[in-house]
């Protein structure tokens, strides 16, 4: 019986505002030791790690602190020198730019590479380990091995150049305008598969009958799977859509392993200047202002979770 | 009841023996990683290991800037390591005031050496309101240029005099095949080479004005604007890869005769000796500037954080003392291609190269301190970060690049 009691509890909070509307039908349920016990250092955790933590961030935030934090107080001071730091504005572009094209590729490929998968191929088995593949390597030696695959000297540049075409030009980590696209190409390899993975399964869930009554119907079979069956899959993207997400905001190791934030500084990211500053440039509040606003789009993301979901509990309440 | 006992026992038996006088393991953080570092870092080691008892532990991590960081995260943490490299200067100032860092005061009074440690710069780094925080280990010059002469042969000019007649020959070691300026593309060679080239072209005066008293009508004035012309002048004579190479690669290409000089501190000197290249004949070594030749008071010093173990801090004097005596620092000295820190030490063995170098240190008029005694790693991290925008970035102006430079010198504490 214990084990049954979580996922009553889960199911009770997720309809909580619907049952309240219903009525007091529940009886008083015996405190449940076990789930508390089993939780706590899920709460702590939770608690110590992301509350307190991310409010001495932002208290630090507003400090001169260098290597010791400290408390004194110095204002805004240290997010008006962040904004106005090259440094910070170009990280803060790569960061959309890399966000985003990466979300639109990584996306669009993986659903592409899952409808690929659905077609009952050969050798699925395969195909599917080679692509998931990347994910399973960490982004260091992915990055590292792209690096020399998109070095001038060494890499696909060299080798085509050796098989006769001289002027073949493929190096784009050498120059500013292009290193973001080479970091672009890294991070899409890599994550590709497992967007691909979700996606699949979710395609696999999707009814048979569905696909029947389509086919009796005469819709062709790209309208099938693009406007019925990827609706019907919004469980997987949300999944995949979230797993890129962060996997954006903490982007850091694939960029150290393959330009080190250069040409310059033209690949930085946020979270590079972030470590940066609170370890060899000693400077804890500059460091901290920066972790400050890395937060902020979450933050802005999960108030506005809260908010759509206020809403919708809110819509039920009033249709009942 | 039984096993707690034998547990209690078994923890009262460990307790009991730290009260003993025993070997310790003493773990030292550096950033010697290579070929011709690695040959120097383990000089120390294996002179440690050879007084006895205690062992060295070597903590090798590759860029001075993680090997820092490391460090710094480590003594915060409580789990400081037995010692650490750091380059001489205010990248450890806040451990001293802090107060985590170990005193050697009576060890350097007992080897006197605030008399036996030459230029008094070097000590400086060092020695803190009266007391020594750390042990200066060599002294690193960054004001060297390193030429490859088959290079310069094959492209049939001689060996540049000064920066402006290097760019009049560098389009002839171009038509050669030669790449003329090798670099790396991490932000601090770039900055290091931008401060070479700042140095010369400014002078030692007024170059101390500029980063020691902050004087902005220097900073703002023509010269600099001039020192950022010239800098970018030797971009067009990079090559592609630059970009992301570790130095060490980067001279290696003078090494193999790929290319005609790069800019880098005299460490850049082990790489030679250890490809068994020699001095006047396969490579030539230039003091910069080559008219007035100067060395700065870079290095490196071992700081020794506190440590609650008795026998660990027996053991960090032991190291501090060897690291410093005179035998040591002439066989490490050797293998690094640095110079010694101190003037009573058997230099024979060195090459032609150092003794340059030795000479040019003879004269305090010689000696550009480093500039990083002056600015924090905060600010030169700024400036690094300047430096290689300018450097990559064509469509940054002169003027432009200069402003930012003004605002990160006024802004720096």
């Amino acid at each position: 019986m214990a084990q049954v009691a979580p996922v009553e509890d889960n199911l009770g909070t997720r309809s909580g505002t619907a049952a309240k509307a219903i009525g007091p039908a529940r009886t008083r349920r015996k405190f449940n030791y076990q789930s508390v016990i089993g939780t706590t250092p899920m709460i702590l955790a939770a608690v110590g790690v992301f509350v307190i933590c991310i409010i001495f961030s932002i208290i630090w935030s507003f400090t001169n602190s260098k290597l010791f934090p400290n408390f004194n107080f110095i204002g805004m001071a240290q997010y008006q020198r962040l904004w106005s730091t090259d440094r910070w504005l170009i990280s803060v572009n790569n960061i959309w730019f890399f966000g985003i094209m990466s979300m639109i590729f990584n996306m669009g490929f993986g659903y592409l590479l899952a409808v690929f998968m659905d077609q009952r191929i050969r050798q699925e088995d395969l195909f599917r380990s080679i692509i998931l593949y990347p994910f399973a390597m960490s982004l260091v030696v992915t990055g590292l091995v792209w690096q020399w695959m998109m070095d001038p000297n060494l890499g696909i540049q060299a080798a085509v150049r050796q098989w006769g075409w001289t002027s073949f030009q493929f190096a784009p980590l050498v120059k500013n305008e292009t290193a973001i696209y080479g970091i672009l190409i890294g991070g899409i390899w890599n994550g590709v598969g497992v967007t691909m993975a979700i996606m699949l399964a979710g395609l696999r869930g999707v009814d048979g009958e569905i696909w029947k009554a389509a086919k009796i119907d005469g819709i062709p079979t790209w309208r099938t799977y693009l406007f019925i069956v990827l609706p019907m899959m919004r469980g997987a993207i949300a999944t995949a859509f979230i797993l890129q997400c962060t996997g954006v905001v903490r982007v850091f190791d694939i960029v150290v392993a393959m330009t080190q934030g250069g040409p310059g500084i033209s690949t930085q990211m946020p979270a590079i200047y972030v470590i940066q500053h609170i370890t060899d440039r000693v400077n804890v509040g500059q460091g901290m202002a920066a972790a400050t606003m890395m937060l902020m789009p979450v933050m802005i993301l999960i108030a506005l979770q809260y908010f759509l979901q206020w809403r919708a509990a809110r819509k039920r309440s009033k249709a009942i | 009841m039984n096993k707690l006992i034998t547990a209690a026992a078994i923890l009262a038996a460990a307790m009991g023996s730290t009260s003993v006088a025993r070997a310790a393991d003493v773990e030292v953080i550096h950033w010697w990683t290579s070929g011709g570092e690695q040959a120097a870092v383990s000089v120390f080691a294996r002179e440690f290991d050879a007084l006895g008892g205690d062992k060295w532990v070597d903590t090798a991590i590759a860029g001075g800037e993680n090997a820092r960081a490391a460090t710094l995260q480590r003594i915060l943490g409580g789990d400081p390591p037995g010692a650490a490299q750091f380059n001489p200067g205010r990248q450890y100032e806040e451990l001293i005031s802090g107060g985590q860092l170990l005193d050697l005061t009576d060890l350097a009074t007992k080897e006197n050496w605030a008399t036996v440690i030459r230029p008094a710069s070097i000590s400086a780094a060092c020695l803190v309101d009266g007391h020594w925080w750390c042990v200066p280990v060599n002294i690193h010059s960054w004001n060297w240029a390193w030429a490859s002469i088959p290079a310069f042969k094959k492209a049939g000019v001689e060996l540049p005099t000064s920066f402006d007649d290097f760019l009049a020959k560098a389009p002839k070691l171009k038509e050669a095949g030669i790449i003329p300026f090798a670099i790396g593309g991490e932000s601090w060679q770039i900055n290091g080479a931008f401060g070479v080239i700042q140095t010369a072209m400014l002078g030692l005066d007024k170059r101390q004005a500029l980063l020691k008293d902050k004087d902005m009508s220097i900073a703002e004035g023509p010269d600099m604007t001039k020192v950022f012309e010239e800098f970018r002048a030797f971009k067009q004579f990079s090559d592609d890869g630059s970009a992301n190479r570790n130095w060490n690669d980067t001279t290696n290409l003078i090494v193999t005769d790929q290319a005609g000089i790069q800019i880098m501190g005299d460490w850049a000197r082990g790489e030679f000796g250890v490809a068994g290249k020699k001095p006047g004949v396969d490579y030539a070594c230039l003091a910069l500037p080559v008219d007035h030749p100067t060395v700065s008071t870079g290095g490196d010093i071992f700081l020794f954080p506190k440590n609650k173990d008795a026998a660990v801090e027996a053991a960090q004097l032991k190291l501090a003392s060897m690291m410093i005596s005179p035998r040591v620092q002439a066989l490490f000295n050797n293998a690094k291609g640095s110079m010694p820190v101190r003037d009573d030490v058997d230099m024979s063995l060195a090459d032609d190269c150092m003794k340059k170098g030795l000479e040019i240190i003879k004269d305090p008029k010689n000696i550009a301190e480093d500039a990083g005694r002056w600015l924090s790693n905060d600010t030169t991290g700024q400036m690094n970060d300047l430096i290689a925008q300018f450097w990559s970035d064509d469509t940054m102006t002169v003027a432009d690049a200069q402003a930012k430079y003004v605002d990160i010198l006024k802004a720096a504490d």
